[in-house]
């Protein structure tokens, strides 16, 4: 909508389908609001952070080696401790992931999808840049949001 | 002077008494294995020993020559709180009515059940000379201290062994290796006449010929020359007229039973000696009295080797506990490496069952002889002689009795053909099979292992069944067992890399490769995980203490603990673990602790590594608490690192009335010397002033227990999942020698351990074990110690305080905060409950669905 993102940094649209449009993110909802969190650069590649959300929610934001930017929600569903922007971020057969840092249980970064249990998920929330700042959608995805939302 | 142990004070009414005459490898397994089994402590033992020492490892006495020292014989140590050991007081005579045994001491000490466990003595025949100065046997340490003491001052440079089975070829090496020209005498046409035939025999002499022993066959022994002056050895004269000039000769001419006691008190005994039992090892003569080992007249027979006497003490244990075990039966076969020369016979090696067929494979220059014995229509096997190769051993002993995989002489072919030491054999044996020998365990008991209980590698198949952690003979057939049963033994660390920790580090080493990114990118695929990121952190912190593990990439590598320098507990809060050298802390520092702890609220706790943890703290607190502590003059404690944790003591010398050396101060250096290494686990430690062991050194990764003359180093305990004593590496050594073994042996397991093998596994599936280790770091047999000591230097140099660098850079200060758009606001999810005045974690289950979400709106719904 706004500022495109610098060059050579891509910030993806939280949609499985859409990996077109690499700046706009309103491919899924027309009503979320954003909430600026903080600057890219406070945020080290594969190093996460959490960021507090206007309802007392709080998400894991991670920053990938391409430039993309995922936010999914910090409460492991397996411990229930906010811990999962301390867990380590890296890959499975080429899916970016980060593995919860207390049982290791590891979620596709994505889609939230936890692949070591089945039907367990983290919320995902759609991120965009304006200018040099991160925003982030307030809206929690669902699985239907995602699929279908392109 | 009696020493009869008090009987009182056991609490146990139905006690019962055991008397154990004897502490040979079968009295020593005996009760070990009723130690372990007694749970209710039905049976209060005692242990006559004629031996001053306890006892030892027999039947590797011939390593003494090869650089191991008697310590490393020494078999496991018996509860003394359970058993009481008699080391040198002998038993001189039975009382069966009145039930006492008479010791050497003039003790009289009483039983319900006695068992005899006497051995054998070498035979040493009836030859003119024979008994005169310079005319050895080769049995017990003492014997070994007798011979280096002949061969030391000998004159003629030459010794003679008389016997060229077994015990006299071991005889022969150690002769060989004191320096001596060495000749053995053999009366049979071959040497070990009782193990091999003809052909084998052949090959074996030209073998140990090439080495420079020169065999006599088919020769006896006329008499000893002695020295009309001294009275002592000066040759030997053969009965086919040789003259052999020697002032050493080794009688090694078989064994008899030690069954004196028994002949005296009227036990029967068997015509060429032994106690004369049933197959439950019961004397047919007396039921109070059993025998087991080499003293064992069973089946009408006496049996010169370990398995089957272990098998007898095995027998007697579960009878003694009222089971209803019997002896299996002989299994003699054997396995062994005379002078480098592998010889293995097994079954009926002689083909004496009527009928019996022979399938000879005989290559003279490869320098192997492989004989099959089959049964008349080649489908059974019934025994077998390797000679040179001897790698089908394993997989064709378990075999006898049982059809044949293949024909016969497929099975003998070498390895690259096909044979049976390819590994193809095992898939055909079945599962009654016994695969280890040494503790009966079956090829059906090992494949459950694997299947049911998920062993995964030999060292899990050892725990778990025992099989290979006797004469370790079996191992080769353990690995084919994994293989067959479909457990991939992959080395590689996970998707990412193809090699394992250790190939990791020597690439790391070789290349000087510095981050995980370039590593991944020209030897991985990927981005990695958190299994390889953490495996790779620490091999590039172990080779570099200077970098600090938080900066740049190296950040996103670590794991949990490592990430914020404090262990994550189980609601996202962090615990704070200063070092506290030693256990020694001043009152001012303690009053910090307490300090910092009251005003941020910690929960406090004292550790079992003599330091204390304050529990509780936010992320982001961290800092603030740390600051508080630095200032105090306290550093990290890397308690949540796979790095040296602590260094345990007892007061030492200082202070206690028995301590022979301060283990304080010496605890206290080495973890100051050792602190912020990283390695494949954890790493603990512990100091003992003298032999009480106060500090628990033995369940440590390195122990260290102090004597008069210096410090014992022990290696590869553990306490946790499965506790494991560390073993004796080194003894007496001063204190400069100590800490230099300790630095490669560190440095050694930081090299070439698998991610997450802590020392007690590592050591376990460590090629050759203890002996190579011990070859390693202290007669650098790899050539690697200068490498080794450099590269401990290095880290002793470079080591900073984590705590310190985190404080002293902003850049990571930013990651101890709660939240990057509220970093001082507490984080809503994290409470607390208190308990016995403490905070702690708010109980409750920890959920294994999807958590309860504020304002949720179908997250996760699927
Ligand atoms: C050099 C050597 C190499 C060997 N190699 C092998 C091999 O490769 N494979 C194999 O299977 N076997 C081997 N053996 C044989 C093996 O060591 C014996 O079979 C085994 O030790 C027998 O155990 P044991 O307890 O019956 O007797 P021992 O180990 O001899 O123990 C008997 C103990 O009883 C003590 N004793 C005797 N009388 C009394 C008494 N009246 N009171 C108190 N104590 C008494 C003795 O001092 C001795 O300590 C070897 C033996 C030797 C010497
Ligand atoms: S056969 Fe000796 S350890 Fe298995």
């Amino acid at each position: 909508m706004k500022t495109p993102a610098p060059a050579g940094r891509k910030v993806t649209t939280m949609t499985a389908t859409s990996t077109m449009n690499t700046t706009t993110t309103m491919t899924t909802s027309p009503t979320a609001d954003w909430s600026a969190v903080c600057p890219l650069d406070a945020l080290p590649v594969e190093q996460g952070r959490a960021a507090l959300l206007p309802d007392g929610s709080a998400v894991a934001l991670f920053r990938l080696h391409t430039g993309e930017v995922h936010a999914v929600g910090n409460l492991d569903p397996f411990s229930g401790a906010p811990v999962i922007c301390h867990g380590i971020v890296g890959d499975r057969d080429g899916v970016p992931v980060v593995t919860g840092p207390l049982g290791k249980e590891t979620f596709e970064l994505a889609t939230g999808r936890c692949l070591d249990a089945e039907n367990v998920r983290l919320p995902v929330h759609d991120v965009r840049l304006t200018g040099p700042v991160i925003e982030v959608s307030t809206r929690r995805n669902t699985v239907e949001t995602l699929v279908g939302g392109g | 002077m009696t020493h009869a142990r008090p009987e009182t004070g056991t609490g146990s009414a139905a006690l019962r008494r055991l008397v154990v005459v004897g502490h040979g490898m079968v009295g020593h397994r005996l009760v070990e294995a009723l130690d372990s089994r007694d749970a209710d402590r039905q049976w209060q033992i005692t242990v006559l020993a004629e031996e001053p020492r306890p006892a030892y490892d027999r039947v590797a006495l011939s390593s003494c020559f090869d650089g191991a020292d008697e310590s490393a014989l020494r078999l496991p140590e018996h509860d003394p709180g359970r058993v009481g050991l008699r080391l040198g007081d002998p038993a001189c005579a039975l009382d069966r009515a009145g039930r006492t045994v008479l010791t050497a001491s003039g003790d009289r000490v009483p039983y319900d059940a006695l068992v005899l466990a006497t051995g054998s003595r070498p035979f040493v025949p009836p030859l003119p000379g024979a008994t005169a100065p310079g005319c050895l046997v080769y049995r017990t340490l003492d014997d070994i201290a007798a011979i280096r003491a002949a061969a030391d001052k000998s004159t003629t440079g030459r010794g003679v062994v008389v016997g060229g089975g077994l015990l006299g070829l071991e005889a022969a090496n150690a002769l060989r290796l004191l320096g001596l020209t060495t000749h053995v005498v053999e009366m049979a046409p071959h040497l070990m006449a009782v193990q091999l035939d003809e052909g084998g025999g052949a090959l074996l002499g030209r073998m140990v010929g090439e080495l420079g022993v020169t065999v006599h066959t088919g020769t006896g022994t006329q008499q000893v020359l002695t020295d009309p002056e001294t009275g002592a050895a000066s040759g030997v004269e053969l009965t086919d007229g040789t003259f052999l000039e020697t002032d050493l000769v080794v009688f090694a001419a078989g064994v008899r039973p030690r069954d004196e006691l028994a002949r005296d008190a009227g036990l029967e005994v068997g015509e060429r000696g032994g106690v004369v039992v049933d197959e439950t090892c019961r004397s047919v003569t007396d039921p109070r009295v059993w025998a087991v080992g080499e003293v064992a007249c069973i089946e009408g027979r006496t049996l010169g080797l370990v398995a089957p006497g272990y098998a007898m003490a095995e027998t007697v244990a579960d009878r003694l506990l009222g089971g209803e075990a019997g002896f299996p039966g002989a299994d003699t076969a054997t396995q062994l490496k005379l002078l480098g020369v592998g010889v293995a016979s097994f079954g009926d090696a002689h083909a004496t069952t009527p009928g019996a067929l022979e399938v000879v494979l005989n290559d003279p220059v490869a320098a192997t002889y492989g004989k099959l014995v089959v049964s008349d229509d080649a489908r059974t096997l019934l025994g077998g002689i390797l000679v040179g190769d001897t790698s089908g051993y394993p997989l064709l002993r378990p075999l006898v009795g049982s059809a044949l995989p293949a024909d016969p002489a497929t099975l003998l072919a070498p390895e690259s053909a096909g044979g049976a030491g390819a590994g193809g054999g095992v898939a055909g044996l079945p599962d009654s099979a016994q695969i280890c020998s040494c503790h009966a365990v079956t090829k059906g008991a090992l494949t459950e292992a694997v299947t049911e209980q998920g062993c995964a590698d030999v060292p899990a198949l050892k725990s778990c069944t025992k099989a290979g952690t006797g004469c370790g003979s079996c191992v080769p057939a353990l690995k084919h067992i994994l293989e067959a049963a479909g457990v991939e033994q992959s080395k590689a660390l996970c998707e990412h890399f193809d090699h394992s920790r250790a190939e990791l580090f020597e690439i790391v080493a070789a290349t000087g490769i510095t981050t995980f990114s370039q590593l991944v990118a020209e030897h991985g695929r990927g981005r990695g995980c958190d299994v390889c990121k953490p495996a790779v952190a620490a091999i590039l912190a172990s080779r570099d203490s200077a970098t600090h593990i938080l900066d740049g990439e190296r950040g996103s590598l670590q794991d949990t603990n490592d990430r914020h320098l404090a262990n994550m507990q189980r609601n996202g809060t962090y615990s704070v673990v200063p070092r506290v050298p030693g256990g020694e802390i001043t009152p001012a520092r303690l009053i910090v602790l307490g300090e910092v702890a009251r005003d941020f609220g910690l929960y406090t706790k004292i550790t079992g590594g003599q330091r204390i943890d304050l529990l509780g703290a936010r992320l982001e607190q961290l800092p603030a608490i740390w600051r508080r502590l630095t200032d105090a003059g306290f550093e990290s404690g890397h308690a949540y690192g796979k790095a040296v944790r602590t260094v345990k003591s007892c007061v030492g010398s200082t202070w206690c009335r028995y301590g022979v050396q301060d283990s304080v101060g010496l605890a206290i250096e080495l973890e100051l010397r050792y602190r912020g290494l990283r390695a494949p686990h954890k790493l603990k430690a512990g100091v003992s002033g003298c032999a009480r062991e106060c500090a628990e050194a033995r369940s440590k990764d390195f122990g260290i227990i102090a004597t008069e003359q210096g410090w014992n180093l022990y290696v590869g305990g553990n306490g946790g999942f499965t506790p494991r004593h560390a073993e004796l590496l080194a003894c007496d050594l001063d204190h400069d020698t100590l800490v230099r073994t300790i630095d490669r042996f560190l440095m050694f397991y930081v090299r070439t351990a698998d991610r997450l093998q802590r020392t007690a596994a590592w050591l376990e599936a460590l090629e050759g074990g203890l002996d190579h280790l011990r070859a390693v770091v202290m007669d650098d047999s790899l050539g690697i110690c200068a490498e080794l000591d450099a590269a401990m230097e290095r880290h002793v140099a470079d080591y900073r305080d984590e705590w310190r660098g985190v404080l002293e850079d902003p850049a990571k200060l930013a990651r101890f905060t709660s939240f990057v758009n509220a970093p001082d606001t507490p984080d809503p999810a994290i409470s607390f409950a208190v308990e016995r005045e403490q905070p702690v974690p708010v109980p409750g289950p920890v959920s294994l669905g999807m958590p309860q979400l504020p304002a949720a709106d179908g997250a996760g719904a699927r």
